[in-house]
C-alpha cells in the first residue's frame, strides 16, 4: 500500500544515455586525430598521448581519494581531458611537463572545482594556457612532420599561423587540409578531426551549431580583414590553420562549459570566432583559439543569464 | 569587551587563527603583487607591522580624546604619519627594496588590515594589549605573505630569498610569479590555514574581533563591518 503512495522526483523518464558512453564516443571520435599525430609526428606522439591519458586518470583518483569522494575514473572524462591536452601539445614537449599540464587540468582545473560537470573552464585548454604561459619556448618549439622531415634538415619548424606573422613561406591548403604542417600533435589534421566531428554529430554527442557557426565566424572575418584591404582575405588558410578545428569540434562544444540555449550557443560560436580572429590578426601571439576559448567559457554563466527562455506564461527576461 | 584578554593570545591570535591574509582576507593587495619573491614579502611585512604596531599603539592612547565622529580622519592621519616614516626610512636605508616594494608602500596608509585592527582592537583596548595585537598581525601578516612570496618564488623562479635552490630539479614555471599564479597560491595557503585553524580549534570561537565576522567564527552569522 505505502509503495503505491511513493512519488519520486523528477525525472522519470531516462534516457540510455550515460556520461560514460557519452565520454567514450568523445574518444572515438579523437582517434582519428590521434592517429594523424602519430602519423606526422612518430612516436613522440603516442607517448606524449600515452602518459597524458594515464597521468590525467591516475591525478583523477588520487584526489577524489583525497576528498574523500567516490571514484569517478570509471566515466572516463579524464580520459578525454587527457587526451584533448595531449592533442593540444607540440610533440617535443618534455614528458613531465605533459604530466604537469595533467595535474593542472585534472586536479585544479576540475576536481577542485567539484569536478564532471562543475569546471567553470574547459580543463584541458587551461592546462595547455598554463603550460603555455609558464613553458612559452616549450609549448612552441614546433617540429616538422615525419613527411616533411625528410627533404628538410630544420632543427625548428613554423606553424602556418607562425609563419603568417613572421612572413614565412606559407604552406599550401592541402597540405593544411591533410595536416602535412607544424603545429601541436592533434591539431594539425583538419582531414582527421572533421571524420571525428561527423562521427559526434551522427551519434548525436554534439549538435552543429558551435563548430559550424564558429569555423563560419572565422572565415568570415577572415575574408573581410584581408591583408590588401577588405575582403581579400583567404578564409581557407585561416580555417585550416593553428587550432581552429580541435578547437571548435572538441574543445568549445564541452557540455559544462557552453551556454544552454540556443540564442546563447549563437553568440557564445560567435564570440569565440571574433576573438579568435582577434588574437590572431592583432596580438603577438600567432594562435588565439585556446584564449578565445577559455574567455567565452568565463562568460557562459552571462550569457545564460541573458538567454533565459521566458516561462510558459511568464514574462521573458532583460 | 568586559572580559579579560590574555596578552599572550593576543598576541599569537594574528598567527594562525586570526591571520589577517589568510584568515580574515584583509589586504590582498599588497598580499597579490608584491609576493612574486619571498624577499619582498618579508620587506612589505616588516614594514606593515611597524606601522600597524605604532598606530595600534598611538590610537589605543588616543581613543578616549578623539570624538567618535570624527575618528576616521583622525586614525588615518596617525597611519599616515608612521606609513610616512617608514617610507623615508626604507628609501634611506633599503633603497633597493623600497625600489621593489614601489608604490605598496606608500598605499600602507589604505591597507586594510592596519586599519581594521585600529578600529576592531585598538579602539578598544589599552595600549599595551594594542601593541601586541599589531605585533601579532603584522607578524601573521608577515608570515602569509612571505609564504606566498616563497611558494611562487620557488616554483615560478626556482629560487628562494634570490638564491638558486631548484638548479637542475624541473625548469620553473613562469605563471606563478605572474599575477594568475598569485591568485592560484593564495587559494591553496588560504585553504591550508583554514584548515589549520580548524583543527586547532574545534569551538570555532574567535577570542577577540568577532564584531568583524572573521571567517569560521560562529559569531559571524549576526553580521559584521563590511
Amino acid at each position: 500500500m505505502e509503495n503505491m503512495l511513493y512519488v519520486s522526483s523528477s525525472p522519470h523518464i531516462r534516457s540510455e544515455v550515460t556520461t560514460q558512453r557519452l565520454m567514450l564516443d568523445v574518444i572515438i571520435a579523437l582517434i582519428p586525430a590521434a592517429f594523424a599525430g602519430i602519423y606526422f609526428f612518430g612516436l613522440r606522439a603516442a607517448l606524449l598521448i600515452a602518459v597524458t591519458v594515464i597521468s590525467s586518470v591516475v591525478f583523477e583518483y588520487l584526489i577524489r581519494k583525497m576528498l574523500k569522494r567516490n571514484t569517478t575514473i570509471g566515466d572516463l572524462s579524464a580520459v578525454v581531458t587527457g587526451l584533448i591536452l595531449a592533442l593540444n601539445l607540440p610533440s617535443t614537449l618534455p614528458v613531465w611537463m605533459a604530466v604537469v599540464g595533467s595535474f593542472f587540468a585534472i586536479v585544479i582545473v576540475k576536481q577542485l572545482f567539484g569536478g564532471l560537470g562543475y569546471n567553470f573552464v574547459n580543463p584541458a585548454l587551461a592546462a595547455r594556457a598554463f603550460l603555455i604561459v609558464s613553458y612559452g619556448a616549450r609549448m612552441t618549439s614546433w617540429t616538422p612532420p615525419l613527411t616533411v622531415a625528410n627533404d628538410i634538415d630544420a632543427l625548428s619548424y613554423a606553424t602556418p599561423l607562425g609563419a603568417l606573422k613572421e612572413g614565412g613561406q606559407l604552406p599550401n591548403l592541402l597540405d593544411m587540409f591533410i595536416g602535412n604542417i607544424g603545429g601541436s600533435l592533434g591539431e594539425t589534421s583538419a582531414l582527421a578531426l572533421i571524420v571525428g566531428g561527423i562521427y559526434l554529430l551522427v551519434r548525436g554527442v554534439i549538435t552543429w551549431h558551435i563548430p559550424v557557426i564558429y569555423i563560419g565566424t572565422v572565415g568570415l572575418l577572415a575574408w573581410i580583414i584581408g591583408p590588401d584591404g577588405i575582403f581579400t582575405g583567404n578564409p581557407l588558410f585561416h580555417i585550416l590553420a593553428g587550432g581552429l578545428m580541435l578547437g571548435a569540434i572538441f574543445m568549445a562544444t564541452d557540455y559544462t562549459t557552453s551556454p544552454m540555449t540556443k540564442k546563447g550557443v549563437v553568440i557564445y560560436a560567435i564570440g569565440c570566432g571574433v576573438l579568435t580572429m582577434l588574437f590572431r590578426l592583432y596580438t603577438n601571439m600567432p594562435e588565439g583559439v585556446s584564449y578565445a576559448i577559455l574567455l567565452m567559457n568565463v562568460s557562459v554563466p552571462i550569457i545564460d543569464r541573458c538567454t533565459k527562455p521566458a516561462r510558459f506564461g511568464g514574462k521573458a527576461h532583460v | 569587551m568586559a572580559e579579560r584578554k590574555k596578552p599572550i593570545s593576543v598576541l599569537l591570535n594574528g598567527l594562525i587563527k586570526e591571520n589577517p591574509t589568510l584568515r580574515l582576507l584583509l589586504g590582498m593587495c599588497p598580499s597579490l603583487a608584491v609576493t612574486t619573491m619571498a624577499k619582498n614579502g618579508l620587506g612589505m611585512g616588516a614594514a606593515a607591522t611597524f606601522v600597524l604596531v605604532g598606530s595600534n599603539l598611538v590610537i589605543s592612547l588616543i581613543r578616549k580624546i578623539v570624538p567618535d565622529k570624527v575618528r576616521i580622519p583622525a586614525y588615518i592621519t596617525v597611519i599616515a604619519t608612521f606609513t610616512t616614516i617608514v617610507h623615508l626610512l626604507l628609501a634611506a636605508f633599503l633603497p633597493e627594496l623600497n625600489k621593489q616594494l614601489g608604490i605598496y608602500i606608500p598605499l600602507i596608509v589604505v591597507n586594510c588590515i592596519i586599519f581594521a585592527r585600529a578600529e576592531m582592537f585598538a579602539q578598544k583596548n589599552g595600549p599595551l594589549l594594542s601593541v601586541l595585537d599589531g605585533l601579532g598581525m603584522g607578524a601573521g601578516f608577515t608570515l602569509a605573505i612571505t609564504a606566498i612570496g616563497s611558494v611562487r618564488e620557488i616554483l615560478g623562479a626556482g629560487t628562494w630569498m634570490g638564491i638558486p635552490v631548484t638548479v637542475n630539479l624541473f625548469e620553473p614555471a613562469i605563471m606563478f610569479i605572474l599575477p594568475p599564479g598569485g591568485f592560484l597560491v593564495m587559494g591553496f595557503l588560504v585553504a591550508l590555514f583554514n584548515k589549520l585553524a580548524d583543527k586547532k580549534d574545534k569551538s570555532l570561537e574567535c577570542e577577540t574581533g568577532c564584531e568583524a565576522g572573521c571567517p569560521g567564527c560562529s559569531k559571524a552569522a549576526n553580521g559584521g563591518e563590511a
